[in-house]
């Protein structure tokens, strides 16, 4: 057990965990930050992509330690009342069914926008494509960066 | 309009009051609650009147809509409340929609499954509606001294137009809960829907983007202990010892202890179905510590002998099923499977003298087609908080099907099932996986072992390799045709292990003179179970490829080719138990025929079709692919549906791409195989799930416009997109794909997959 001083959305938070502990359940079991998902535990599926300093990581592969000192962004954090324009396209869509990937989708999409604001279909896919959608909403996610790339 | 009694949905008018268990339990937590949009909101109320177990009106106007069906993803908990609004006659914008707790006593049948829950839940959810609106309207007519048949509704008004009064439902709302409820109502005229047919978005989408505890994955209480589960590491194995040692000095680990799923006198529903009986639980104080205790536990398997298991039968009688011994392989599963090409079937279906027609024909073709295991692997791994103290339980978890595993529960327990509420959490995808809720039995065993709450996680190496597939199957198609290339009799022979995908009396059966249709399984000891539309999901795709071959083979348009055989079927059929409308099966190839301008055909574009029926209802597809950069890319999907009346356009369209998406990479992907007796993929890092760049590139869904009510939506889109897939890509390669998944084969043709 170590304590680690993490900066989680803005907030700095301490927590008491093994080293090696991934990110993603600090977030959810210690942080009660639930929204990041977990899906596969390898990098494999995406439903557990966060931000760490602005960039899109599988956060069921980063050690705790190797996240002390950068900003931590969760989908909790990605804005303060849900209205990011890429959770306003996710709603103009409606992408979601079982709504499960979504959180993960959705950060990966906001980190792609914010890297390159009017990317092509071929760069929206080839972002999108660490993130499984079980029940295949892939055409609505497209749909939904291409709107919120015309909002930002 | 149409009068319903209302005495058959009578238990779901009951006063909550006046039930064991009081109003509190009727919501699990108000936060769930859901409000669908924001602006003008009607806040909460000081008090909610209850006018039946769907339904409460605040005194401002607030309405309150019980979504009774659990969600997995097909939106039922935005399309069945809008049934309720709209018989209630109230305003989309002041409902809020809550998610109904198990309650069989006040709701009917809490089970998302078979496409079912608008079909099934289309009358009672109206009547419940109308009902309430109803005793609104006796409310009224008693408070202005007016007859009740003067009083009009709108958007949740009251009106009496001739004295010039008018009141909101809140304001009728306690006199209305304290009134009898009507013997007859009257159902709303089909033309006055006003929110039903009117797309509405999903009532959790601001919390979905949002990141909102939703899952039963995301739950925790206050002393909350977290578990792991280690099972057999193949089917055919069991738990012979574990070294309690090897863990019990680990970070966090508190307890590590066996868990026998059922009791040894219990008598298993078809739901109960489990491959490991028994399995090692790990409890801790994290999700991360129980995941590390599970790589360093020694455990030693050992193989287990044929078992029986006694299986409740029709009419309280109980029957003795064998699960027989052994290490299966996936090569030796071919093998068994191909020996049914020499070996009959059972017959299910003889119509005319097709043995008679196959020996004079002057050319016979013969094509077999086969589809591997697969997993369901929803997103979130199979899991479930429980929190059993005593005599109480208390169980929160995914689950398609409640009914089926609350007897399971009480007797795995020994508590009774009053003392036992199942809440249910909104499910990272279903497709047939969570009808079997052992996971749910896992976890309250363990929790009364420790006597405290827990929350129990699979890994995804556990979901995917705990059995409860779609099962393997075969199918052997024969045509026998006439010299001048005329059809004359059909055979089919299918089976799989353990079942067989033949739905005898469907399509093409009724539309030809001679036909027969034989079945046959293989015994097996891996767990098989409903995956999005059970058996339609290989059969279809079989049958509407070899129906392509033979229309080729006959010089015939695919798809006049399916109209000729619907003609006969309609005007002429053969036999009396064909279970399909051929009209109906005839409009939607009509209308994909027309949404997909078939007959103007575009230079390297390779079009496919195919048309079944499922679950009710009637769809036809199109697909469209190329090959860019030698890699066959699906460029578009047109589909017509004919699932009567649909309630929630926007939301059935997205249900429609996604069972084409889930289709088209189950086609080219899909495969589970096995290796003594154990899955050779475990994740998805070798499981091969299609993604954003595979998808199609435009889907159109086309609904037939249609009075008819409602019938199934979630799973009848999925058969049919193997077949039409197949044939568009028999039209860019030139190759026939009989085998699932077809990804292989194409990297034989060179392709790039």
């Amino acid at each position: 057990m170590a304590q680690f001083n993490l900066n989680v959305n803005g907030k700095t938070q301490q927590v008491d965990v093994d080293p090696s502990t991934p990110l993603l359940w600090v977030l959810r079991d210690h942080l009660d930050l639930v929204g990041t998902k977990f899906g596969c535990g390898i990098a494999q599926c995406g439903a557990c992509t966060i931000h760490l300093n602005g960039t899109a990581v599988r956060s069921c592969q980063l050690p705790v330690s190797a996240a002390e000192g950068a900003q931590i962004t969760t989908i909790e954090g990605l804005s303060e009342n849900g209205d990011h324009p890429v959770q306003q396209a996710w709603m103009e869509h409606d992408v979601p069914q079982c709504g499960y990937c979504q959180a993960g989708q959705i950060m990966t999409a906001a980190a792609l926008l914010q890297q390159n604001p009017n990317p092509s279909d071929e760069e929206i896919e080839n972002a999108m494509n660490g993130n499984i959608c079980r029940c295949g909403t892939y055409l609505r996610i497209k749909a939904a960066v291409k709107t919120a790339s015309q909002k930002l | 309009m149409t009068k319903v009694n209302t005495k058959l949905d009578r238990r779901s008018f009951l006063k909550v009051s006046a039930l064991a268990g009081g109003g509190m339990m009727l919501s699990f937590s108000w936060l769930a609650g859901c409000k669908p949009t924001v602006e003008e909101e009607l806040g909460l109320p000081k008090e909610w009147f209850e006018l039946n177990s769907y339904i409460k009106i605040g005194e401002n106007g607030a309405v309150t809509l019980y979504s009774p069906n659990p969600e997995f993803g097909s939106n039922v908990k935005t399309s069945m409340p809008m049934i309720l609004a709209e018989e209630l006659d109230t305003d989309w914008k002041n409902v809020w929609v809550e998610q109904a707790d198990f309650y069989p006593e006040r709701f009917d049948r809490q089970f998302t499954g078979g496409s079912q829950g608008i079909r099934m839940g289309w009358t009672p959810l109206r009547t419940a509606g109308a009902t309430a609106r109803a005793m609104l309207v006796a409310a009224a007519a008693q408070n202005w001294n007016v007859p009740a048949n003067e009083i009009t509704t709108s958007a949740g008004i009251l009106e009496h137009k001739a004295s010039g009064k008018k009141a909101n439902y809140g304001e009728m709302a306690s006199l209305a809960a304290t009134l009898e409820v009507p013997e007859e109502v009257e159902l709303k005229d089909i033309n006055d829907f006003k929110i039903i047919g009117h797309s509405k978005k999903n009532v959790d989408g601001q919390k979905i983007v949002s990141g909102k505890p939703l899952f039963a994955i995301d739950h925790k209480v206050e002393g909350m202990k977290y578990a792991a589960i280690v099972h057999p590491p193949a089917f055919g194995m069991r738990l012979k010892s574990f070294d309690k040692s090897s863990v019990m000095g680990m970070s966090g680990i508190q307890d590590v202890f066996p868990v026998n799923v059922f009791k040894d006198d219990y008598v298993q529903n078809f739901f109960d179905t489990t491959t490991f009986p028994e399995i090692i639980a790990i409890v801790g104080n994290s999700t991360w510590e129980v995941m590390q205790a599970k790589k360093n536990l020694v455990a030693e398997w050992e193989k287990a002998p044929e078992t029986k298991i006694a299986m409740a039968g029709f009419g309280g009688n109980s029957m003795e099923v064998t699960v027989p011994a052994g290490l299966e392989n996936s090569s030796s599963h071919k093998s068994r499977m191909a020996e049914f090409l020499k070996k009959p079937g059972t017959v299910v279906r003889k119509d005319g003298d097709p043995e008679g027609m196959f020996k004079k024909a002057a050319k016979v073709i013969e094509r077999t087609y086969s589809a591997p295991f697969l997993a369901h692997n929803t997103m979130e791994p199979m899991n479930c908080f429980a929190d059993v103290k005593g005599d109480r339980a208390v169980i929160y978890g995914p689950t398609q099907a409640p009914e089926f595993i609350m007897g399971t529960i009480s007797s795995s327990l020994g508590i009774p099932r009053e003392n036992i509420q199942i809440n249910l959490a909104r499910m990272g995808g279903g497709f047939g996986r969570r009808a079997y809720s052992h996971h749910m039995v896992e976890a309250a065993l363990i929790s009364q072992k420790i006597q405290a709450p827990v929350k129990m996680v699979y890994s995804r190496e556990d979901d995917m390799s705990a059995g409860v597939y779609r099962p393997t199957y075969s199918a052997t198609y024969r045509a026998a045709l006439d010299e001048n290339n005329n059809l004359l009799a059909l055979h089919v022979k299918a089976g799989g292990i353990p079942e067989s995908p033949l739905h005898a009396n469907r399509f093409p059966a009724g539309a030809l003179d001679h036909y027969m249709a034989e079945s046959w399984d293989i015994p097996s000891n891996i767990t098989i179970g409903a995956f999005r539309a059970p058996r339609s999901n290989f059969i279809a795709g079989a049958e509407q490829s070899f129906l392509d071959e033979l229309a080729e083979e006959m010089g015939k348009d695919p798809i006049d080719f399916r109209l000729e055989l619907l003609k006969r079927a309609e005007t002429d059929p053969v036999g009396s138990n064909n279970d399909y409308d051929p009209k109906r099966y005839a409009g939607v190839l009509q209308l994909v025929k027309e949404k997909s301008n078939w007959s103007q055909a575009q230079s390297n574009v390779h079009r496919g079709v195919s048309a079944y029926f499922c679950h009710n209802s009637y769809v036809a597809e199109v697909v469209d692919t190329v090959i860019k950069d030698n890699k066959p890319v699906v460029e578009s999907v047109y589909a017509a549906v004919d699932c009567g009346i649909v309630v929630n356009p926007d939301a059935a369209a997205n249900m429609g791409e996604g069972a084409i998406v889930d289709g088209i990479g189950n086609a080219f992907f899909g495969e589970l195989a096995f290796n003594n007796g154990a899955p050779t993929k475990t994740n998805f890092d070798t499981y091969r799930m299609i993604r954003q760049k595979e998808s199609p590139k435009k889907i159109e869904v086309h609904f037939v416009e249609s009075t008819e009510n409602p019938t199934g939506l979630g799973e009848p889109l999925f058969p049919p997109v193997f077949a039409a897939l197949a044939n568009s890509l028999y039209k860019a390669t030139g190759k026939r794909y009989y085998e699932q998944p077809f990804a292989p084969q194409l990297e034989m043709e060179n392709l790039r997959m």
